[in-house]
């Protein structure tokens, strides 16, 4: 049997829909326009180093500029490598998301389930303006309270988790390690991770928590049958979220972190990397060279942030629908 | 504001002794009323009042449920009968600003009393409710041995335990070959069959039903009353429903709860074919003839 030709289904909107829907459109794409705008300019202006230096740039750890004596720059000899910067974000930023996300989700747990109305409302308004501190407070408190007791806790870390190779303490270098750097970015971000996840946990249906109570479940097993399933998704991306803006923190982590141009795994030790610092801390004295690289340095993190949001969004998609 | 007292008691304590078997002629029903008197009260609302903030919701609501029998509820929305069955299970706590007055009597023990364990007297007192929930995350195995893990109750022999609750309620057959598919899989009659398989997994002595069949099929709706038939001979059922048929079907003892801009109250209890042939007062008579609500 053949069947009848589809009909295509238009209808004809009206002249203010049609304005209203321009202004929209407008305004989504603005935003893609910007991002993909930020991303030319970062290509166009870090291109030349990324091509002269290749594959080395995110595989090397050198940084060094030579010239001759007429002030000419040796392509030849100057050699740009972000390896032990990436690494070393990526090393903060884990330490800050394990660190805060156990921390957020038993405050919006108990935001959420435990909190008396009035200590709800005043722990909330208190989170919330953490998350809009300015981060060098992170940083000047990491600085100044943090670091002068961190070689008590690297020790005690040492001790008890020194089989584990990341935790090793070779040198009795301490302070101005990626550990504390992790811990200050750890707490910037407790306020985002906690509001995603406070949010998803609030709306948690409520006929699913009347059906486990009904079934004589305490207030914590109701919370493992019903809220975690239901909001494993949002915590997932609220630590990712978490982790975007831990790994592009910049003056919090160049207040208490020792950049050195070679890679380093032992979070401990008061040597680390992170490229959002470094493009800080070169970028002042940098050469019209050294200022390309500098560009593909940032286009490279830029490009990391995205892959491992897409990572994290293809995360969430694969395992959030189950349970919702 | 009213005193809670124990008006209501009054109408009680006749109301099951002259139930009578005349117009109604199914038998199950017939040997569950037999039944009735052997078994004894099983539980007891004393002078239950209740608020919402300030709003004084219901008042001095007495009613006793005889073990194996089924009471329905009915009157028009807003008299308070789903209230009035929260307390039951001190579920009416869980809406923020609510309290209660009264006793509610389990087996003799007050179920309020200070002490009292309220996941334990959730287990006696079970639950289904009027949109079905199961858990989406677990499968339809895991969702009728639920219960079990959320009391953190241990059991020897579970899959025997998931099959007869699932048989009591009526949905075995349908569910056996997809244990393992995930419970939102299943249709909406079939989901409210496996909220009262997962009720009936912690083996309650009481089951409370509010509007269970609300929002089910005429097909669905039958398959449930007839599950509740099943279970009735072992357990007490109370019914809150809006459905007068329904309640004149599955029910052996019918309670009338009206509200006239206060708060509600229960105006008249007696055996269903009672209430719906000769109810005592008028305004009963005027619901359950259909000339308003």
């Amino acid at each position: 049997m053949t069947s009848p030709e589809k009909r295509e289904l238009t209808t004809v909107p009206r002249f203010s829909d049609k304005v209203f829907r321009g202004i929209v459109t407008g305004g989504g794409l603005s935003s893609l326009i910007i991002l993909g705008l930020i991303f030319a300019f970062l290509a166009y202006q870090g291109y030349s180093v990324l091509r002269s230096q290749g594959v080395h740039f995110i595989t090397g750890s050198a940084w060094q500029i030579v010239q001759d004596s007429a002030g000419n720059i040796d392509y030849a000899q100057t050699k740009f490598g972000i390896a032990a910067m990436l690494i070393g974000t990526m090393l903060c930023a884990l330490i800050a998301v394990f660190i805060a996300v156990p921390i957020s989700v038993l405050s919006a747990l108990f935001l959420t389930f435990y909190a008396p109305p009035f200590v709800k409302r005043i722990m909330v308004a208190v989170v919330d303006l953490m998350a809009a501190f300015p981060s060098i407070l992170f940083g000047l408190w990491g600085f100044f309270i943090l670091m002068p007791s961190v070689e008590y806790w690297a020790k005690l870390i040492h001790k008890y988790f020194g089989f584990i190779p990341i935790f090793k303490l070779e040198a009795p270098v301490v302070t101005r390690s990626p550990f504390v750097a992790g811990v200050v970015l750890a707490v910037m971000i407790i306020p985002i991770v906690t509001s995603v996840s406070r949010e998803i946990f609030s709306q948690t249906p409520l006929d699913r928590i009347q059906a486990a109570y009904a079934l004589g479940a305490t207030r914590w097993s109701m919370i493992r049958a019903v809220v975690f399933p239901y909001g494993k998704s949002g915590v997932v991306g609220g630590a990712m979220l978490g982790l975007g803006r831990a790994m592009g923190e910049t003056v919090a982590v160049y207040t208490v972190l020792n950049i050195v141009y070679k890679v380093n795994w032992h979070v401990l030790l008061g040597a680390g990397g992170n490229v959002a610092s470094m493009i800080l801390l070169k970028f002042g004295e940098a050469g019209p060279e050294e200022i390309k690289a500098l560009m593909a340095a940032g286009l490279v993190l830029f490009l990391l942030t995205l892959l491992v949001n897409s990572l994290a969004d293809f995360i969430v998609n694969k395992s959030g629908s189950k349970g919702r | 504001m009213t005193e809670p007292t124990e008006n209501g008691i009054e109408n009680m304590e006749t109301a099951p002794l002259t139930s009578s078997l005349a117009s109604v002629a199914e038998s199950a029903k017939a040997q569950r009323e037999i039944a009735t008197h052997s078994m004894g009260v099983g539980l007891e609302a004393r002078g239950i009042h209740a608020w919402f903030g300030q709003k004084h919701v219901l008042q001095d609501v007495s009613l006793d449920f005889w073990s194996g029998t089924v009471t329905a509820l009915i009157g028009p929305s807003g008299c308070g009968k789903s209230t009035f069955i929260r307390t039951l299970n001190r579920m009416h706590e869980f809406i923020p600003g609510a309290a209660m007055a009264g006793d509610v009597l389990l087996d003799g023990v007050d179920i309020y009393a200070p002490g009292t364990d309220v996941t334990k007297i959730r287990l006696k007192v079970g639950m289904v409710f009027q949109k079905p929930n199961p858990f989406p995350s677990m499968t339809i195995a895991e969702n009728v041995l639920a219960g079990l893990k959320l009391a953190q109750l241990k059991i020897e022999n579970r899959d025997d335990l998931m099959q007869e609750c699932l048989e009591r309620a009526g949905l075995w057959s349908e569910v056996k070959d997809r244990l393992d598919a995930y419970g939102g899989s299943l249709s909406g009659g079939q989901q409210q069959r496996l909220c009262i398989a997962r009720a009936l997994a912690v083996r309650p002595e009481v089951l409370l039903m509010d509007e269970p069949c609300s929002a089910l099929d005429p097909g669905s709706t039958l398959k449930i009353e007839e599950t509740i038939s099943h279970l009735s001979t072992s357990m007490t059922i109370i019914i809150v429903t809006h459905n007068m048929q329904q309640a004149a079907r599955v029910s052996d003892y019918t309670a009338f709860f009206l509200s006239d801009d206060g708060p509600g109250a229960m105006i008249e209890v007696g055996p269903t074919d009672q209430i719906f042939s000769r109810p005592k007062d008028n305004r009963t008579e005027n619901y359950v003839t259909g000339r308003f609500g």
